[in-house]
């Protein structure tokens, strides 16, 4: 052993490392937790400084159930295709069609409504829709060799489009939805709480057991960390990337059709709304652009910042001016937040 | 004598008229690392890829354990238990080890489901195979974290999983500094010693020397020479005859330096 190297040796470093009670930070279930979490509890961070600061802006209006009601009924609808859409980034992919497919697959369960079938049909007929939509736009992307962002942007015209010509602007009316068992289960309150976040909690935790526990899940990471890698091992790297786009398309079709239950009207502009929240919502949620890795739990606190930015400036005591402004604010700080948070591995 | 896990009879492979390969017999038997050295250009990876069933040669005989094989093929490859772990590409870095060793052959339960124990448990069973544990890493640990020759243990770890017999080794040491370089010979070893055999690929004649039981090394789309360890004494003996091989006659500049360092 040379000289040079005999420092080393001794460095605190290496002799901590020798110590036999020494042990990797993550052995420890707290560190690990921390560790495994840390983009979603960045998150939650954000959430509660915010709220804290709306509590200290307006203490009555913060402390009123009625409040917390409003974004309790809307709120659902976005969870419904932010918590797809993680898988999709993660995938290395983005999908911007997801507006029109909700609206699409609504226009579906309204029409089926309208006809006088059990609004349970019209949910499956809405599905039904949402799948194929989302397998159409996937296999466009996909086999198509297109690019994702651009790809989406025009199927997210061309079917809103479509939904325009076709009905002239008409919204439909449905008002014998709120007779129906549909609507008892999926959109009315208890205790004081619209139901549908329920189900929306409960979509949140299968889908993040799909993604962090399932093998579909694996594969979706693997493929948007190294696709090349992925194939070689046996994936069907194209299979992997329709089925997010599908994934997709099945959230769309629930969030409008929930959407349509909350307004008992459809409205050919249903879902255009949700284009930029929802996306917001994904990376404010703490997953990353370059595809790999996401948080399917950050997404969801993500999803419930920007619901609250919106009813929180306007209920804090600010003009409906400052909207925009502070959605930009939380974005800008939590993707720098990120970025401090989250090393990308090369 | 050790079971043959495969051998490549009189393999040519032209692209138009271009000769790859123009006759190259090669074989591997169990348990013993083979080293094969060519300079850039040789038909190194043409031959690789023969091997792994990306390319099918254009003449010649492939035999798995003594039986000729017919319509050789990537799948055929992967039959025979004939891995290739190509040094960069192989592997997700942002994902855990796990991930990666079960990258596609997913330990599945209820549903799809991963057994995440199962997979944890069984993929320290492989790195600890192999020789690759350490204080600092776990079977969580996020692979970019890791070093250049810790990767190449996770993709070692990861054909020994795939049930590999033989495993290729494709410049696992170019770019590796001399500890990271030492970490993936201890990787290879106790691969050979579990009764596997590899075929390691390089450039760096020191490296090949150091690990390898049998040499082979190819010029030109030919195999120039097979030696056991036991008749080569030395690296330099190696360099010296692929230079002979290269340059017959020997290279007037490399006289010229060397008569200047005399002086």
């Amino acid at each position: 052993m040379s000289k040079t190297m005999e420092p080393d040796l001794q460095s605190p470093l290496s002799s901590e490392a020798a110590r036999p009670e020494w042990k990797h930070p993550s052995d420890h279930w707290l560190r690990g937790f921390v560790i495994d979490n840390r983009a979603a509890l960045g998150t939650l961070a954000v959430f509660i400084i915010m709220m804290g600061a709306f509590l200290i802006a307006n203490p009555t209006v913060f402390t009123t159930w009625y409040l917390y009601r409003s974004v309790l009924t809307t709120l659902p609808v976005a969870l419904f295709v932010v918590v797809p859409l993680v898988f999709v980034v993660t995938c290395g992919e983005i999908d911007l069609s997801f507006p029109a497919t909700m609206g699409f697959a609504s226009w579906v369960f309204a029409l089926v409504v309208q006809a006088g079938y059990d609004p349970f049909l019209g949910i499956a007929a809405a599905l039904a829709t949402g799948t194929l939509l989302g397998f159409l736009v996937g296999s466009l992307v996909v086999y198509g060799g297109l690019s994702s962002l651009i790809a989406t942007l025009g199927m997210n015209f061309l079917l809103r489009g479509l939904i325009q010509i076709i009905n002239e602007g008409r919204s439909t009316a449905l008002t014998g939805l709120s007779d129906s068992w549909a609507y008892t289960i999926f959109s009315s309150q208890v205790w004081g709480i619209p139901v549908q976040i329920f189900w929306a909690l409960a979509f949140v935790v299968l889908s993040a057991m799909l993604y962090n526990r399932h093998r579909f899940g694996a594969q979706v990471r693997v493929v948007g960390d190294n696709p090349d890698s992925a194939q070689q091992m046996g994936i069907d790297v194209k299979r992997v990337r329709v089925k997010v786009f599908i994934f997709t398309g099945i959230g769309a079709a629930i969030a409008g059709t929930f959407s349509v239950m909350i307004n008992f009207t459809w409205w050919p502009t249903a879902g255009d709304g949700y284009l930029l929240p929802v996306l917001a919502s994904v990376f404010v949620g703490g997953t990353p652009t370059w595809g790999g890795i996401g948080t399917v739990v950050g997404g969801a606190i993500g999803a419930v910042t920007v619901s609250f930015i919106q009813t929180g400036v306007v209920a804090a005591g600010l003009s409906g001016f400052y909207v925009q402004f502070f959605n930009g604010l939380i974005i800008i700080l939590s993707l720098l937040g990120h970025k401090w948070n989250q090393a990308r591995y090369r | 004598m050790a079971e043959r896990i495969i051998e490549l009879r009189d393999i040519s492979k032209s692209y138009g008229h271009v000769y790859a390969l123009g006759g190259v017999n090669l074989c591997v038997d169990r348990g013993e690392v083979v080293g094969l050295i060519g300079d850039n250009g040789a038909g190194k990876s043409t031959l690789i890829k023969i091997l792994s069933g990306v390319v099918k040669p254009t003449s010649g005989e492939i035999l798995v354990r003594g039986k000729p094989v017919t319509g050789w093929s990537a799948a055929r490859s992967r039959d025979a238990g004939i891995e290739t772990v190509f040094q960069d590409r192989a592997l997700a870095v942002q994902q855990t080890i796990v991930r990666n060793i079960f990258m596609g052959r997913e330990l599945t339960g209820f549903m799809g489901f991963l057994k995440v124990n199962k997979e944890i448990e069984e993929a320290s069973r492989l790195m600890r195979e192999i020789g690759f544990t350490s204080k600092v890493f776990t079977p969580h640990s996020i692979v970019g974290q890791l070093s250049g020759g810790e990767r190449q243990g996770v993709a070692i770890a990861r054909a020994i999983y795939k049930q590999a017999e033989l495993i290729i080794l494709d410049e696992p040491t170019t770019a590796l500094s001399l500890t990271e370089t030492a970490k993936v010979f201890h990787f290879v070893r106790q691969v050979r010693a579990s009764g596997r055999s590899i075929l390691f690929i390089g450039h760096n004649i020191h490296h090949v020397f150091d690990i390898a039981d049998r040499f082979v090394v190819i010029d030109r789309g030919k195999v120039a020479l097979t030696a056991d360890r036991t008749e080569v004494k030395s690296a330099e003996e190696l360099i010296n005859f692929m230079e002979d091989v290269a340059h017959p006659g020997g290279l007037p500049g490399l006289h010229e330096a060397d008569e200047r360092a005399a002086r």
